[in-house]
């Protein structure tokens, strides 16, 4: 603590200089922030499915139908313990800006399929007693200010026409990341309503008896279905969501690219900095050496002035990050799963100290073997 | 008392003995201390004089262990220095050696108090003890009201005193001044000399001193002068008791 003094002095010394890099490192790690966010979002389904469900589309495309007779068929096959089908709607709430994403489901079987949902079992009964009834995600109700009992009028893009439905319930997660945007409602009164596809579902979904045999049984509903005008294309839920992410392209190998050229520019840039900042005092480290200041200490001096810009730079730029996050979804819907985990924020911290440290070696080796009388006679 | 001869008393602060010191230059080298001996006792002030190059600066490095010989040694209060690690001379440096130079060497980023404060930072002593010993030094050099003043605030005869007060804060066992007054008019030298003088008489102190300045030399009890890498002229009493 005595040297404290000695630490921020020379820290304030060029304050431009100072603030500017610490700057840097604010920038570098609010832009890390917001990477492992945007990353977090296009995986989330992959890091949250369910280990013990399946899903079943249509070998062609997913915009494909499957017939809802296959859900009879599926429930007999061997292994498979739970079935349930959803319907993608594609429906607009006042504005196309509004999107989030809405599924006629299997009111029987919607509940129990997914149970890290919660929805009140008043609410649940309401929904399923009422054939326009739907239930939204909190996230979705919090957006447009919904209550239960409001009517919600969505126009239909697929299925044309204007459609009305009761919210009757909001669910919640029961996990920090688990997607609260959804909006369900009944699959009988889409099936009703719409000009074309009757008796067609979406997908299916499936739940295995044990999550050990689900590529087996994946093979078997695959092979059950071979060389029918439907054929069907099943994979684990984390397979389904991460062929999900993969057609938005190479998230990941982005994001480590900016990540990594972002960071290798901000080592160069310390240790830039760090190397003026002792050329310019070659003078004063020597008298520090002088007056009995060891080399060590020197050298710590050096490599704590790096680490302190590190420190503060990296902190404030992923507590805005961080505070960026807690304001929720800014794309309106396209990111729902908005959220800067803890577990990267300490990654990204240990990153700052990393870059800072690496960014002080060479600068601070140079003044530790700093020779007292050289330096002296440049003063 | 000083002497030049190499037949000193065990008594002495300062030993030299045979002290060689070369250097290669493009390829030349260069004898720039060749067969030095050197007795200095405690109180003793003592200004070493010489053409530029004479190996003054040397000399004075070699003495405070911010340099190592290419021969011969150099012993300061039984502790022979000469080859000692560079860690342990670090140390030693802190204990037995005040500095100070000609172009003062401050701390620009730090206070008066704070500069003074530098070599005790190196000690065990608390903050409060701290504080009382470069109270006590500043007030010696005549600075008790310019404790928190930078260097930028003060001329360049105030820094050279505040230099003096770093110096002397940890109450080394002798003080090496190199051109102490180098940089400065006439009136501000001379208030230099005349506290260096004080230290000498008051206080006891040891002090080697470089100069160019023969009225500054005057000063000293002793003017040694290098010429050729050796201590060969003594005309002011060096090898007289």
């Amino acid at each position: 603590m005595k040297f404290l003094p000695l630490l921020i002095a020379n820290l304030f010394r060029k304050k431009l200089r100072t603030s500017l890099t610490i700057g840097s490192f604010a920038v570098a790690l609010f832009l890390f922030g917001l990477l492992v966010i945007v990353r977090g979002a296009f995986s989330q389904g992959v890091d949250i499915a369910g280990a013990d469900r399946l899903v079943v589309i249509n070998k062609t495309s997913l915009i494909q139908p499957l017939p809802l007779s296959y859900r009879d068929r599926l429930l007999r096959m061997d292994g498979i313990k739970q079935v349930t089908y959803q319907n993608w709607f594609g429906g607009v709430y006042q504005d196309e800006k509004n999107f989030f994403p809405q599924f006629a489901v299997d009111v029987a079987n919607q509940r129990a399929m997914y149970p890290e949902f919660i929805i009140p079992e008043d609410q649940w009964k309401a929904f399923a007693e009422d054939r326009e009834g739907a239930i939204a995600g909190q996230n979705t109700a919090e957006r447009f200010g919904w209550k239960v009992g409001d009517r919600i009028p969505l126009r239909g893009t697929i299925y044309t026409g204007s459609w009305e439905f009761n919210l009757r319930g909001i669910y919640k997660g029961s996990r920090a990341q688990d997607d609260t945007t959804q909006f369900w409602f009944h699959y009988d009164y889409l099936d009703e309503r719409r000009a074309f596809g009757k008796g067609d579902v979406g997908w299916y979904v499936v739940r295995v008896a044990e999550p050990d045999l689900s590529v087996k049984v994946a093979k078997a509903i695959d092979a059950e279905f071979a060389n029918s005008p439907f054929e069907t294309k099943t994979d684990t839920e984390k397979e389904f969501a991460a062929s999900f992410v993969k057609q938005m392209g190479n998230i990941e190998f982005l994001i480590l690219t900016v990540g990594g050229v972002v960071f290798f520019t901000l080592l160069l840039v310390t240790g830039n900095t760090m190397a003026i900042a002792v050329r310019e005092r070659i003078g004063e480290l020597a008298v520090l050496k002088a007056l009995g200041f060891s080399n060590r200490f020197v050298l710590l001096l050096v490599m704590m002035e790096s680490l302190i810009v590190a420190f503060v730079g990296g902190g404030l730029g992923l507590l805005l990050a961080k505070l960026f996050s807690l304001r929720g979804d800014p794309t309106g819907g396209i990111l729902p799963y908005f959220y800067l985990p803890p577990i990267w924020i300490v990654a990204g911290f240990g990153t700052a100290l990393l870059v800072g440290t690496a960014g002080g070696i060479l600068p601070a080796f140079s003044a530790m073997r700093l020779r007292v009388v050289d330096a002296i006679r440049r003063v | 008392m000083v002497r030049v001869d190499g037949n000193g008393g065990a008594a002495s602060l300062i030993h030299v003995r045979g002290l060689d010191k070369k250097y290669t230059r493009g390829g030349e080298e260069i004898h720039v201390l060749q067969g030095l001996n050197l007795d200095v006792d405690s109180g003793d002030f003592v200004a070493f004089m010489g053409p530029s190059g004479s190996g003054k600066t040397t000399l004075l490095n070699l003495l405070g262990g911010l340099d190592v010989p290419s021969a011969g040694t150099i012993t300061v209060a039984g502790d022979e220095i000469t080859h000692m690690s560079a860690s342990k001379l670090t140390d030693w440096r802190a204990r037995h050696v005040g500095f100070i130079f000609q172009m003062y060497n401050l701390i620009p980023v730090l206070t008066a108090f704070q500069n003074v404060e530098l070599p005790l930072l190196l000690t065990k002593l608390s903050k409060s003890d701290r504080k009382k010993h470069v109270e006590t030094a500043l007030q010696l050099v005549g600075l008790g009201d310019r404790m928190k003043h930078y260097p930028r605030q003060l001329s360049g005869g105030q820094e050279q005193r505040v230099a003096i007060a770093r110096a002397i804060v940890s109450d080394p066992t002798f003080l090496l001044c190199d051109e102490p007054t180098g940089d400065l008019d006439r009136k501000a030298a001379d208030e230099i000399m005349e506290l260096i003088g004080r230290l000498v008489q008051e206080y006891g102190k040891t002090v080697l001193m470089v100069t160019h300045d023969p009225a500054v030399a005057k000063q000293a009890q002793v003017t040694l002068h290098l010429e050729k890498g050796s201590l060969v002229d003594a005309p002011e009493g060096a090898g007289k008791p």
